[in-house]
Parts: C-alpha cells; structure tokens; sequence
C-alpha cells in the first residue's frame, strides 16, 4: 500500500518515521505529504486518489507522527470504513509499519464481530487507534462512557467516503461527527475517496460547519491510464441478453492467460450464471470462485482466504468486492454486461494492480447492442475523464431518530443543544426546528397526533429541562436494534444435513414449490421442501431457473446515457463501431428513424395480434419500470387493454390489445400527480420502504434476544402497520421518511419527471407496419417479466383453484 | 355472497372475515385482538394507536351491509385483559354505541381470560346456540357443530411465479375456524399441522371472493 520512489522531501517528520521510509528505499509521495502538512496546520482535508496509491497510510501518517510526538493515553484516532473487512484488513497493514518502527500503538478494530468483553473492555481502556464502522461507532455513542472515551480523541479519518457519503449511513456516520466534535471540539476530519466528479460535495459534506473550503483538497498522483478493451467474440455483439453469457469461452481465456481475474457482474443472479457458464468451459479445471452478498459468510470467508493465499485464479463477483479490500493480486477485471457509469467502472478497474506506475487491464463483454454502445461510452468517458454525478440528499428522519435515541441512551441532553448540533451535521444543515421536534416527539411516544401513549413514553423530560431515558430496559432494546441495514426477509438455503449455503429473498422462495431447481453458489439446486426460516435443497443435474432477487438497480449513469444518445445519432461515431452494430442502427435509420439526442422516440407496431409501443428513453431501469407502471394504469383507463410491460435501461415497451394511435397523453406530465401517487401508495414499493424506516426509526424490534436474526423476526406485518397508520394518520413522519425513500431510490421519480416535462416537446412518433431493429433488444424481454393489474389476486386464487380440482378429478 | 350449508344451517362466510348467519342474523367474528398496538407501547414499541378503532369501523361497516341484530365475538376480542380499560375515548364510544344497538356477546380467549366487560355486553366462556357450539379454541374431541378462532388461518397460494396471501376459513363436516378480524393480527398458514391437528379430520381453505366460494382442500 505504500509507494516506491519519486516522493516528495519529507517534511519536518519524525526521524523513526523518516528512518523506516528510508529503510525500505521509500520517500513520501507528494500527497502523503499534503496530508500531513493539512494536519499540522489543524485542518481538515480530503484526499481524493485512485486506488493503489499509499492512500491509507496517507490518511494514518499524520497520527502516528503525532503519536511519537506527543504520547498520549486514551483514544487518538478514530478510521470509519464502510466495511467491517476493510477495518480489519486496515489493521493488518497499519500494524507492520508500526511495528517495524518499533513504536507502541495500540491500534484494534470493533465491528458487529467483536466478542462483547473485548467491546467492554475498549470502553475502558480504549486503544490509540480503533478501526470500525459507521453502525458500530453509533453503538460506542450510546453508552455513557462515550464522554471520557472520545474526549482525547484527536482526528477521525473516513475510508472509501464516495461508497456511502450519499447514503443512509454517510447520514448517520455525519450524525456521529457531529456528536464527536462536541466531546474533542479540537477534532480533525480526514476523509479518503476515489476520484469523484465532484470534490468540492465531498468537502461540504467533510466539513463540520459547511464551509466546504476551509477542508483541504488533496489530490493523489494520477496513474497510469488503465489498458481497458471491449471483448467481441467474432467481432458480433448478439441481439439480446444483458450479460455477455455468449462470451464464456472467451472470458476463460482470459483467466487462463492471467494470474488472477476478478469477473463482476452487475446482479447476484448474473453471478451464479455466469459462473456456471465458465465452469462448463473450464477445461483446465482452473481453480475458480463465486462471491456475493448471499452467500453465507462462512463461504464467502473461504473465497477471500484462498483469494489471499493465491489460489485461485479466477472470481466471479458482484459489488460485494466493490470496495478496496486487498485480497490478491488481482491482474485483471472483466465486466460483465453493461458498466452502467464511468466511476463505477474505474473503481472496479481500480481492483486490479496496485501500483500506480502500471496500467490497470480491464475487459468489458457487452451483452447486447445497446450495451455495446454503453460500454463505448464508457470508454470514451474514461478516456475524456468524465465521472458520474454525486446525488446527494437530505438526511433520512428514521436514521435521525436513530441516532438522537443513541445519544439519549448514553446521557441526559437539551432539545435546543441537540438541535444545534444536528445542523452542523451537513445532510441535516437545513433540518427545520419543526420537523427536529416531530422525530423527538416520535421517539418519545411515536409521535401521534393523539397522545395515546403519554404515559408509556420511551423519553422525559425532566424539571431541570433535560431530555432522559425513562427506562433502562429502553437501552439495551435501542442497542440491540440500531443499524441502518434493514435486509429483505430471507430464507437460508441447506441440504438436509444443515449445512448452510447461504440466503435468499423469501420473496423468492415464495415462487418456488417443491422440484423447482435455480443456481446458487455455483451449484444446480433443487428444492425439496420449506420448513420455517430454511429452504431445503438438493444438488442436482437439471437445469436451474435463475434466483431472483428484488430491489432497486444500479441504473444507467445519465451522462452514459447521454454519450450513447449521441452515438445514435451522429454517423461519424460509426466507423468505431463492429458492422453488425453499424448495421443495426442503418437500418433502423432507414425503417423508422434514430433520435436526435434531444428527443424523445416512440415507435408503435403491430405484432402477432398485438400492439407494441415502445419509447427510448434512456432513463435507466428504475425509472423505466415506474414509467411502465404508470403508463399501463393510464392505458388501462383509456380502454387500450394493455396486457403488459418490459423496459431495461434503455427503453421501454408496452403492448396491449388496442393500438395506441396518438402516445402523447400517456407521457404527459400530469400522470406523476394522477397515476403516480395512487401507484406508489398502493404498491410494495411503499410498504417496501416503510418496513425499512419503521426499524431504523425504532418503531418496531428486530431482534428478539435468543433467536435467530433473520428479516422474518420483525415481530408485526409492517404492511397492516402501514394500512393502520395510512388511514388515520397519513402525515406521520415515518410515512413522510417511507415516501422520499420510495421515490428517490427506488423509483427515480427525479429523472422520472425531467422525462415528461420534456416529452410534449421532444416526442417523435413513428407508426411502423412492423418491428424496428432498436426494438428488439427491449422485446426480446417479454415472457420473462409478468405484470399484473387489476383484479388478478382474485383470478390468480380462482384459477389455483380450478387447477386443483382439474388435478384432484378422478373420473 | 355464497352460502355455505353446514350442519343444516345456512351460513355465509364473508369475505371480510366475518360469518354472517341468516337465519338469526347473527354476525360471527373471531381474534379482534382490540388495543394490541398499546399492549406492545407499554414495552417501548409504539405501533399506531388507532388498530382499535380500524377494527371496529370496519366491524360496523359488516354488521350495517349485514343488517346484522345479534354480534359473537369468538374469543380474543381484547390482545389483553386490561385491554377493554385502555380503549380509546373515540374508540370506546364507537363500541359502546354497538353494543348497545346490537345483541352482544362476548366469549373469552387465551389472551383475554376472564376481562371485565366495561364497554357493555355479557361475557361467557363459550355458548351453544341452535345446537351450534360457540368457543374460542376448537376441540378435536368435540362432536358437535363448533365454530370458533384462535389460530388465525390464511392461505398462501403460489401460482406461475406469483403468491397470493390471504385471510381464509378452515372448514371441515362439523368444524369451522374464523380468520382473525383485527386491524393489526398476523396470520399462521392454513396447512399447519396446529390447525390441522385441531380440525382432527379431512379439511379445506374456505376463501369468499365477490361471487365465489373458493375451497381449497388441505393436506391431512
């Protein structure tokens, strides 16, 4: 993790320190060096570099040399990472340098891992340097030791910013600076991240007063530019698929010509796919491995060891290796399917060699047309240095409900204090005093406009104006739900010996019955039966249906989107193009039209007795599937009879029995006031999102002690919680918090909008006798996506039902 | 609205989840499981109070379209016997105006052993009226005609990739169980061996649709 040669003279360091560079034939580079100016001079700053480049001793320098100067007991530093791997594989690599310097550091993690006396003890005696996680440091907030622990704390240093800044737990991670910074007023910030589209965010987010300048900008040396290529087997990109499947053989050769090659896939379905597709191929039986999020850990614990011993020579992989672990020494990345956005690309390049003055090598397999031109895009981005935006947004209430019960659980606080403290939190910067005191009254008694529950509340406010715990009990059950990770309720998977395989979505399970088979961790499965929380399976050699898993997608980035719309439209991009691809949008030129990259196209056709429409959107799948929600409601309002909907990141189709003559009132933008709010409410979209708020807000438990922590332990349906409250009262904040998450990350309704406010204007609609080339990337979808309308609860029951009797007819 | 013929009595199970007796008009309901939300506010989980009132406005709008003179409430109508004491004032009146308008009964549950009914209505341990027994639990030593609820039942139906979860009725010769009627009650699977153990014969799923009574038999 450190870097060889061409540094920067070292500035005024201690000798050990200078000594131990010298040692190893190192000097500081140019940014490590900033790093430590920045915190001489007691400022805050950002270090923004790709990864392999001496990042995290960057961050580390500054404290140890403060550490050799001024010794002290108690708590020094504090590193925050978005994973509880990336702490511990932190320690191992700060602990040799320290250790080679001879110095006496303490430095030790804490994460959910961490057997409690060992968490009791660094209470106590805390180390120089503890390495944790955003969850974990809340939890530390919530005792009452919190005081004396972080009052010698001196500098915070946050890993991998871009992974989570804009999200639930970058809100409560600015919570919990916030809080810090009023036990050691003299705190500093450090935060390291990799190249992102917009620094300045970063800063402001850093910042403990918003002044977004007064943190300094550091950036690392940029690296060699990455050796990246598009992998065309024959030079042919297929009509369809989104995975590059087809390229199997291919890809394998890869692997055999590489040390170690991280393959990643955009979805943990793709994942078990496409390794099934390459075991086929692996003729060597090179030794390969399957790692996601599903998996159980044990087995994923196994993968990353034999990834670190150098045993394996290929991984296929989701974003659960995203983040910059080192676990090998990774000469390749391969992407399969589409790449969705430059900065997610480069930091998956970033995966392979860590050192700066090679270039990295990566593959992208395209997995149909359109994903050829996105994974062009990609390129050209990457190339023209262009990233993809930052979206930022207020703080969720339900993780500022977590976080003020925290801070009750640990001492007595004032409302007016609190809230002042909050603001200098900056997704809370603009938090209005009015909706502070609905999330306080929230935690005190659930925030109901009857005060039914005056008498049972969970705190008090007490003569002396301070706000307290009424109850012990109230702490133990606070610590023993916090967290911001809600998961979907999930099943394990496990042969009837036990053995366990991993999880998946009961949500999935509930489509499976006995005999079905789908790929998991590598293997076909069949299942065999479910008892409670276990779905049991068998191995077997029938071919598998794929293991869905539900959520929002990573959507297309729009500045991909844009550069592809371009592609579309100006010829001269062309000649880069195979002939196949070239070919396809010539013809679609000839038989309809290629939009300009302003406008919007909608082909509609007929087809086998159907009618198709199908508009270009570019909108990425989250919006698209929301638009094909509303537009089939409002089609269905119209007497068109639509019959369903596909769309992918690109486009979506709907067909219905009826033609669609004139698309423009189906996109127009009054369908998001109409359609829209009555669709998201009654949706599980909704209902999706509250289960989530109504545990990170502290409504309902989610761990019983003494039983086991699956998502099926949330002790009440949710759904009739959120019918309850929906009716009577439907201005409660946790409805408020359960409808922004709604809308912006699951549905897009942002990108969503733009769409229809520029639809009147930008539509061109052509009426085709037939099928045009652009469509069928899109079409080929239908069959493998069902929507259902209406009443089709009632006839799907009524229809078992006569199968049943069809099946149980004797004569 | 089907009419289900059991043991010579005409009784129409409801897609909402009550039994509707033509004959006397008498409505059946079963695990109201009133005040459940501020049972579980004493310990810190503050569910919406208004899972009373749900209950009860729904009930009332199924006795209105019933015409329903004469209520039975299965057992459970309270989540706790303090239950009746904490009701809401708004709550507690809709109630009371019920009971008062109607013929009340109410048979005690596991949960609620023994409450004092301070919202009007006598309270029994069970009842047996026109030769069909009235409880909360079904026995499956009993022979005669019963009626009753406590197990919650619901029907999950799985069908080319998509699932179906509702309230349903287990039904058998001379058995019948109630889904529960609150606002805030989860459910069990209808082909759990407790409810199958309990109906102690050859069962199936009852689920009333607008214009059907669809009946889904259960594995013994």
């Amino acid at each position: 993790m450190t870097a060889r040669a061409a540094g920067q003279p070292a500035p005024d360091l201690p000798p050990v320190i200078a000594d131990w560079f010298a040692g190893r034939g190192w000097r500081l580079r140019r940014h490590q060096a900033e790093m430590i100016a920045a915190a001489r001079g007691g400022r805050d700053a950002l270090l923004v570099a790709s990864t392999g480049a001496g990042k995290t001793l960057a961050g580390f320098l500054a404290s140890i040399a403060d550490l050799i100067e001024t010794p002290q007991e108690g708590l020094h530093t504090l590193y925050v990472s978005p994973l509880k791997a990336l702490a511990v594989d932190v320690q191992r690599n700060l602990m040799e340098p320290i250790q080679e310097m001879g110095l006496d550091i303490r430095v030790e993690t804490r994460t959910g891992d961490t057997p409690s006396d060992r968490k009791a003890r660094q209470r106590a005696r805390p180390p120089h340097m503890l390495l944790t996680t955003p969850e974990s440091l809340s939890l530390l907030l919530s005792y009452p030791e919190a005081e004396t622990m972080f009052a010698s704390l001196k500098t915070i240093i946050v890993d991998e910013i871009h992974a989570f800044a804009p999200t639930k737990r970058g809100d409560l991670l600015a919570l919990a600076m916030a809080r810090l910074q009023r036990l050691a007023p003299g705190l500093r910030r450090a935060a390291l991240t990799a190249t992102v589209r917009d620094p300045d965010g970063f800063r402001g987010w850093l910042s403990p007063d918003g002044d977004f300048e007064a943190v300094a900008l550091v950036r690392g040396e940029p690296g060699a530019r990455p050796d990246i290529r598009i992998l065309l087997p024959e030079d042919r990109v297929p009509w369809s698929g989104h995975s590059g499947r087809y390229a199997a053989r291919q890809v394998m050769e890869e692997i055999e010509a590489h040390k170690l090659t991280l393959v990643f896939c955009n979805t943990r379905s793709l994942a078990e796919l496409i390794f099934q597709d390459l075991w086929s191929e692996n003729e060597n039986a090179l030794p390969i491995g399957v790692h996601h999020g599903s998996l159980s850990r044990e087995a994923r614990r196994k993968v990353e060891g034999a990834m670190a011993r150098g045993d394996l020579r290929g991984l296929v992989a989701t974003a659960s290796l995203d983040l910059g672990v080192d676990w090998g020494d990774v000469d390749l990345v391969i992407q399969m399917g589409a790449p969705k956005g430059s900065s997610r690309l480069l930091q998956r390049i970033g995966r392979a060699n860590h050192r700066l003055d090679e270039a990295s090598e990566a593959v992208i397999v395209p997995g149909n047309r359109f994903e050829y031109l996105e994974a062009r895009a990609a390129l050209d981005a990457v190339e023209e240095g262009e990233l993809d935006e930052d979206l930022w947004r207020p703080g969720a209430l339900d993780v500022l409900a977590q976080h003020i019960m925290a801070l009750a659980c640990a001492a007595p606080f004032d409302a007016d204090d609190l809230y002042a403290e909050i603001r200098t939190a900056a997704p809370y910067a603009t938090l209005p005093r009015e909706t502070f005191d609905r999330v306080l009254h929230f935690i005190e008694s659930g925030g109901y406009a009857l005060r039914a529950y005056d008498k049972y509340k969970r705190i008090t406010q007490g003569k002396d104006g301070l706000w307290r715990i009424s109850h012990p009990r109230y702490a133990k059950q606070h610590r023993l739900n916090a967290g911001i990770i809600v998961d979907a309720p999930v099943l394990d998977v496990r042969f009837r010996n036990g053995r366990k395989l991993g999880t998946v979505e009961e949500y999935f399970a509930s489509t499976l019955t006995p005999g079905d088979t789908f790929f998991f961790s590598g293997l076909s499965l069949e299942v065999e039966g479910i008892k409670d929380a276990d779905l049991f399976v068998k191995a077997t050699a029938k071919p598998a249906r794929i293991p869905t898993y539900v959520g929002a997608r990573m959507p297309l980035s729009t500045n991909l989107a844009n550069r592809v719309r371009r592609f579309l439209h100006e010829r001269e991009e062309w000649r880069r193009f195979p002939p196949d691809v070239r070919e396809w949008l010539r013809i679609q030129d000839e038989r309809s039209v290629l939009p300009q990259p302003d406008q919007l196209l909608v082909e509609t056709f007929p087809r086998e007795g159907r009618y198709y429409m199908v508009a270009y959107s570019f909108e990425g799948w989250n919006a698209h599937q929301s638009l094909g929600m509303l537009i089939t409601r409002r089609m269905e309002t119209m007497g068109l009879s639509p019959i369903g909907f596909v769309s992918n990141d690109y486009a979506i189709a709907c067909y219905s029995l009826k033609p669609v003559e004139d698309p423009r009132p189906l996109f127009s933008p009054d369908i998001l006031e109409d359609e829209l709010v009555e669709w998201i409410q009654t949706s599980h979209l909704l209902k999706r999102a509250f289960r989530e708020v109504a545990v990170i807000g502290g409504l309902i438990e989610r761990h019983v002690p003494g039983k086991r922590k699956t998502g099926r332990q949330v002790t009440f349906s949710t759904d009739l919680i959120y019918d309850v409250l929906r009716k009577y009262e439907p201005d409660h904040m946790l409805l408020s918090a359960a409808w922004e998450d709604a809308k912006g990350r699951l549905t897009d309704i942002g990108r969503l909008a733009d769409l229809l406010d520029r639809a009147p204007r930008t539509m061109v609609h052509r009426a085709l006798d037939r099928i045009s080339p652009l469509a069928v990337p899109v079409l080929v979808l239908i069959g493998r996506e069902k929507v259902a309308m209406g009443t089709a609860d009632d006839e799907l029951l009524i229809e078992a039902e006569s199968l049943a009797e069809e099946a149980m007819r004797l004569n | 609205m089907v009419p289900l013929s059991f043991c010579g009595h005409d009784l129409v199970p409801l897609p909402d989840g009550a039994v509707f007796w033509p004959a006397r008009r008498a409505l059946l309901v079963a695990d109201l499981h009133l005040e459940k939300a501020s049972w579980f506010a004493r310990s810190g989980q503050m569910l919406p109070p208004y899972d009373s009132l749900k209950t009860l406005e729904d009930l009332e709008g199924v006795i209105d379209a019933a015409g329903a003179r004469e209520i039975w409430c299965l057992g459970d109508s309270f989540h706790d016997r303090e239950g009746c004491d904490r009701l809401p004032a708004d709550a507690r009146s809709l109630l009371e105006s019920l009971t008062a308008r109607t013929q009340w009964t109410w048979i005690t549950g596991n949960h609620d052993p023994g409450f004092s009914a301070t919202c009007g209505a006598a309270v029994v341990e069970e009842a047996e009226v026109d030769g069909l027994l009235l409880r909360h639990e079904a026995d499956p030593r009993e022979t005669r005609p019963e009626l009753s609820g406590h197990f919650h039942p619901k029907l999950r139906v799985r069908l080319r990739g998509r699932g179906v979860s509702r309230r349903c009725y287990v039904a058998s010769e001379r058995k019948i169980i109630l889904p529960a009627f609150g606002a805030l009650t989860g459910g069990l699977d209808a082909q759990s061996r407790a409810i199958l153990r309990a109906m102690g014969g050859p069962a199936a799923a009852l689920v009333p649709t607008r214009d059907r009574l669809l009946r889904f038999p259960l594995a013994a």
